[in-house]
């Protein structure tokens, strides 16, 4: 498991952006509704157990997205699929699966 | 497992008055990150706008100040001059900065006033229902074009930005949409850079146009209105760094 979100579902207004943009598929829209009649994204069940299939790599797009600001990301950092990007100082290490450019995958 | 993304302490923890899917939201949080992360809460100065953000200071936690409709800059002008040391931006919609602020704005940008202008280009009046504003595009149907804006009597999209970068009192032009992650990581990008020309005193008036989704009167879904963004909005209004 090498990511995994948390999202405030009594604070989601539904808009679904967030299920349109994750890469893996992870989020879903709730078929029940919160206290103010929205019907919230939450994480596909697999993510939230950390069993079966969990593709969420913690790439916090959906956080980007959210107009409510409600998602909080969390990524695994003992994961060895890190890699050290010597070229960026700044930006320490980075998840091979997480790249979108692919150029880091075997 | 860490923390890689969560809410900014400079975005208050409360729900929002937005419709769902409104870019407003996002474009808050990046406004509040990049306060964070050049460490000036302490002296940022932000001026909320009329229209649907008129409750700006509700939602960011710095000093905020409310103005008449459109007169942010003349406003930012004088609290500029009077305090220099503070960082002052102003957060104007469509409405407020196109239609009946047009002309403190280009006057703004004339003086070569060290403002930061964030300006939230939705296409619509968002907060009276609707109704076409300067922007909207051709044959767009709004509540007072309900056949579509008509070059021959609603005249055209009026491009701010373009005006603004023809100026030499302004500085930094920058338009971006926040239209998919890769679109609001550059609107960061472009917010961060507009608030840094402030902080190291740069002589002019820094401005980043922000196209931001509207679903409630485009009547979409907010995946469409992104999609829309995208496909109709940017032909008009071009992205890109404008000058800068």
């Amino acid at each position: 498991m090498a990511g995994k979100i948390i999202i405030e579902t009594e604070r989601c207004k539904g808009c679904g952006l967030c299920v349109v943009v994750c890469p893996k598929g992870c989020i879903e829209i709730s078929t029940e509704s919160n206290k103010n009649g929205f019907f919230p994204a939450q994480p596909v069940p697999s993510v939230v157990e950390g069993a079966g299939n969990t593709d969420c790599t913690g790439c916090a797009i959906c956080g980007i997205i959210c107009p409510e600001a409600i998602i909080e990301v969390l990524r695994d950092d003992a994961n060895d699929a890190s890699i050290k990007i010597a070229a960026r100082p700044g930006k320490k290490t980075v998840q091979r699966h997480s790249c979108e450019s692919r150029s880091l995958r075997k | 497992m860490k923390t890689v993304f969560k809410r900014t302490p400079t975005l208050k923890d409360c729900p929002t008055h937005y419709c769902p899917g409104c870019g407003h939201g996002i474009a808050h949080r990046l406004i509040a990150e990049t306060i964070d992360e050049l460490g000036i809460r302490g002296r940022t100065i932000g001026i909320a706008p009329v229209g649907c953000a008129v409750l700006a200071y509700d939602y960011l936690d710095v000093d905020m100040i409310e103005v008449a409709h459109g007169r942010a800059p003349a406003v930012a002008t004088g609290m500029k001059r009077t305090n220099p040391d503070k960082i002052i931006f102003s957060y104007q919609g469509d409405g407020d900065l196109a239609a009946i602020g047009t002309a403190e704005i280009i006057h703004a940008a004339h003086r070569a006033e060290q403002l930061t202008v964030i300006f939230i280009n939705n296409a619509v009046f968002g907060m009276t229902g609707g109704q076409m504003a300067p922007t909207t595009l051709l044959g767009q149907v709004t509540a007072t074009t309900p056949k579509g804006r008509n070059a021959a009597g609603e005249g055209y999209p009026l491009q701010v930005s373009e005006i603004l970068a023809l100026l030499p009192g302004a500085i930094y032009v920058e338009r971006c949409a926040l239209s998919g992650a890769a679109g609001v990581r550059k609107t960061k990008k472009a917010i961060k850079h507009a608030f840094e020309l402030q902080v190291e005193a740069a002589e002019g008036l820094s401005l980043v146009e922000v196209l931001s989704p509207c679903p409630t009167y485009w009547r979409m879904t907010p995946a469409k209105a992104m999609e829309w963004i995208e496909k109709e909005m940017v032909k008009v209004f071009p992205l890109g760094r404008l000058k800068g």
